[in-house]
């Protein structure tokens, strides 16, 4: 197996005697967009911040680039580029200046920097307000002068900590069209971290699940999905009046068919193994039923999560009970 | 033979890179410093405190000079006695009442620039969000405060240096007196004195600046500190000394003596107190000794003005003092940042 451009090896962060983030290990391919999925508080902003070698790790190994960043973090920086949420621009200097200053901390020459700085800038488009000074940026601005800013020392990996966060739809929609334009054409490879889960589910490759420092799955959403549904992987939610107790029994009785969870008079929830509805179509038209709704459930992150955030909370309350 | 050869060659290419490395990380310091210093020029804080220390300087030189010339005019006796008696460091500390001394203007009005030029150094970037932005560049998280301090120990360097040589400009042309190599050197130094003061009320306003989170806190501190040794200290050491040293209790010559370089060390605590005490020497080469001392001692001695040397050799302790109490703000102020986390919340 190939090394992967970020690897993470049982890192551990204790804050004050609780662990901000516990034994992860994690392996991230050259040219993949991965998302960190996780609720406030989980660790993923610790976790990045050991990435860049800001913050030492309690113990475990980091390797990003094939560097440590522990021990080396200047390298580290010079590759990787980050977008922190709590984003802020130097109110008083244009959006080019602040770029350029970004540009001569990382030691490029000033005439580089400009040229890059502009078509950033156009890249992002922000080609109007290039002189209009940050402070009077709304947040969407702000946020793609912000990748412009991580984008101008031409890094390698692009960690970006809640991109979407405070901005509305359609800019949600650009910025992210931004990110995978990026990867696409240049080849950085992305992390990006985040609790929106439609959205990351648009771009990201491959995503991980973590909560309270732990990472609980990782892999594309349809392997996710599978890991967490093995037997019941689909659910088709159905409408009909009447219900018969024989159309039910022909229902339980089909192969694919592993469980019928009964939400009301009218309506069932049917779990399976494969896609059948259009099978479960005909069936039900075989019998005279006045059927209004038939779809299938999707399983969303949001799902998924929720799934999570459940099995966590009667873990607890029953940790509680006992 | 050929192997040396060209060992000497890679070992010259590391060097090279070394240099080359070198280089680049000084560029970048300097664009930090160049920055900040920029910042600092366009601030209206900043603007606002150099106007008011400006027009007061000149105020205070205004006045200076026409009671100088006054003098001057009463007789031409007076003009060959103030040839010997260093005219022009007058410039800096007389006053005709109206207005006070160049000097007492930068004692109060010094700490308040250093305050104002440091107060919000780190806590402004930690609360714009651009800390940690700047800490994901490649910069090794020092050249942050280093820089700042160099900017802003600019700015006070090159205020300082440019009133004082314009007061100095003035004085010649207004006063027709030349100066003399010995009040130029002095007036460097006291300039220079001035440059640390400055500094060391810098350095506590940057140490604050690390310490707390709101720019107001950090500001009200700084001005707290400053109020207390410049109005405060002075009214309790006043307190203590006058039950301490009163003469009803003290029997011996001794004992009074002893009680007075007490009090004395007491107030050289307060760096206020050091800088004026140094100030004073520099500028009134009159001034024969800081401490307490008796009849006997002055019995012999030739009133006259100290030679340069001794006056500096005087106030040496004074000096290094100051500096100590700056570098000390200084370093607290550098090991917390390090220490600190960098994250907001």
């Amino acid at each position: 197996m190939s090394e992967g451009i970020i690897e993470i090896q049982q890192l551990t962060k204790i804050y004050d005697d609780i662990p901000a983030v516990n034994g992860l290990s994690l392996s991230i391919k050259q040219g993949e967009i991965f998302g960190l999925l996780g609720p406030n508080g989980a660790g993923k902003s610790t976790t990045i911040f050991m990435l860049l070698g800001l913050t030492e790790p309690t113990s475990g190994q980091l390797r990003v680039c094939g560097i440590d960043s522990t021990k080396y973090p200047l390298e580290v920086k010079k590759r990787v580029g980050y977008l922190p949420d709590d984003l802020g621009f130097y109110q008083h200097m244009s959006g080019l200046n602040n770029l350029l200053y970004t540009a001569s901390l990382n030691g490029i020459p000033k005439e580089e920097a400009e040229e890059r700085a502009y078509m950033l800038l156009e890249q992002v488009g922000l080609g109007d307000a290039i002189h209009k000074k940050t402070g009077k940026y709304s947040r969407g601005m702000k946020q793609r002068l912000g990748l412009a800013d991580v984008l101008i020392k031409e890094p390698e990996v692009i960690i970006l900590d809640e991109p979407t966060l405070g901005i509305d739809p359609e800019g949600v929609r650009e910025i992210l069209h931004l990110i995978k334009e990026l990867n696409e054409e240049k080849g950085i490879t992305v992390l990006l971290s985040s609790h929106h889960l439609h959205q990351v589910q648009q771009i990201c490759d491959r995503v991980g699940i973590f909560v309270k420092g732990k990472l609980l799955a990782e892999g594309n959403v349809e392997s996710l999905t599978e890991q967490l549904f093995e037997r019941e992987a689909i659910i088709i939610h159905v409408e009909a009046e009447p219900l018969s107790d024989e159309l039910l029994q022909e229902l339980q009785q089909l192969d694919e068919v592993s469980r019928i969870d009964y939400l009301g008079s009218s309506s069932i929830d049917i779990h399976c193994q494969k896609d059948i509805t259009p099978k479960i179509a005909k069936l039900i038209m075989n019998y005279e039923v006045d059927l209004s709704n038939i779809s299938k459930k999707n399983f969303g992150l949001d799902e998924i999560y929720h799934l999570y955030f459940e099995g966590r909370e009667t873990n607890d309350t029953h940790k509680d009970k006992r | 033979m050929i192997l040396t050869k060209i060992k000497d060659k890679i070992n010259f290419r590391k060097n090279n890179d070394e240099l080359d490395k070198n280089y680049k990380e000084q560029s970048i310091f300097k664009a930090i410093v160049q920055k900040e210093f920029t910042d600092y020029i366009r601030s209206f804080r900043i603007i606002i405190l150099l106007v008011i220390i400006g027009l007061t300087c000149l105020g205070s030189l205004y006045t200076a000079i026409t009671t100088i010339q006054d003098a001057l005019e009463q007789s031409d006796e007076a003009k060959e006695i103030a040839k010997d008696s260093y005219l022009f460091l007058k410039l800096f500390t007389t006053s005709d009442g109206t207005l006070p001394s160049f000097l007492t203007f930068v004692t109060l009005l010094g700490p308040l620039l250093g305050i104002a030029l440091g107060f919000d150094a780190i806590n402004s970037e930690r609360n714009k969000g651009t800390l940690t932005r700047l800490m994901a560049q490649p910069i090794p998280r020092d050249y942050v405060i280093n820089a700042k301090f160099v900017a802003a120990l600019l700015i006070n360097v090159m205020l300082i240096f440019a009133l004082g040589f314009l007061v100095m400009a003035f004085g010649i042309l207004l006063i027709g007196l030349p100066i003399t190599l010995e009040e130029f050197i002095r007036i460097v130094f006291f300039l220079l004195l001035c440059i640390v003061y400055i500094a060391f009320w810098l350095n506590l306003g940057i140490l604050f600046s690390v310490r707390f989170k709101q720019a107001a806190t950090s500001a009200l501190s700084g001005i707290a500190v400053w109020l207390f040794f410049s109005v405060f200290y002075n009214m309790i050491i006043n307190v203590i000394s006058k039950n301490y040293v009163n003469p009803e209790n003290t029997t011996t010559m001794e004992e009074f003596l002893n009680k007075q370089e007490t009090i004395l060390t007491i107030s050289r605590l307060s760096p206020s107190y050091l800088f004026s005490e140094s100030t004073t020497t520099l500028l009134s080469p009159e001034v024969r000794t800081l401490g307490p001392y008796t009849m006997e001692q002055t019995v012999g001695a030739l009133a006259g003005p100290l030679p340069l040397g001794q006056s500096l050799l005087l106030v040496w302790p004074q000096l290094t003092g100051l500096i100590a109490a700056t570098l000390i703000c200084f370093a607290i102020a550098y090991y917390w940042f390090i220490r600190q986390e960098i994250r907001t919340n």
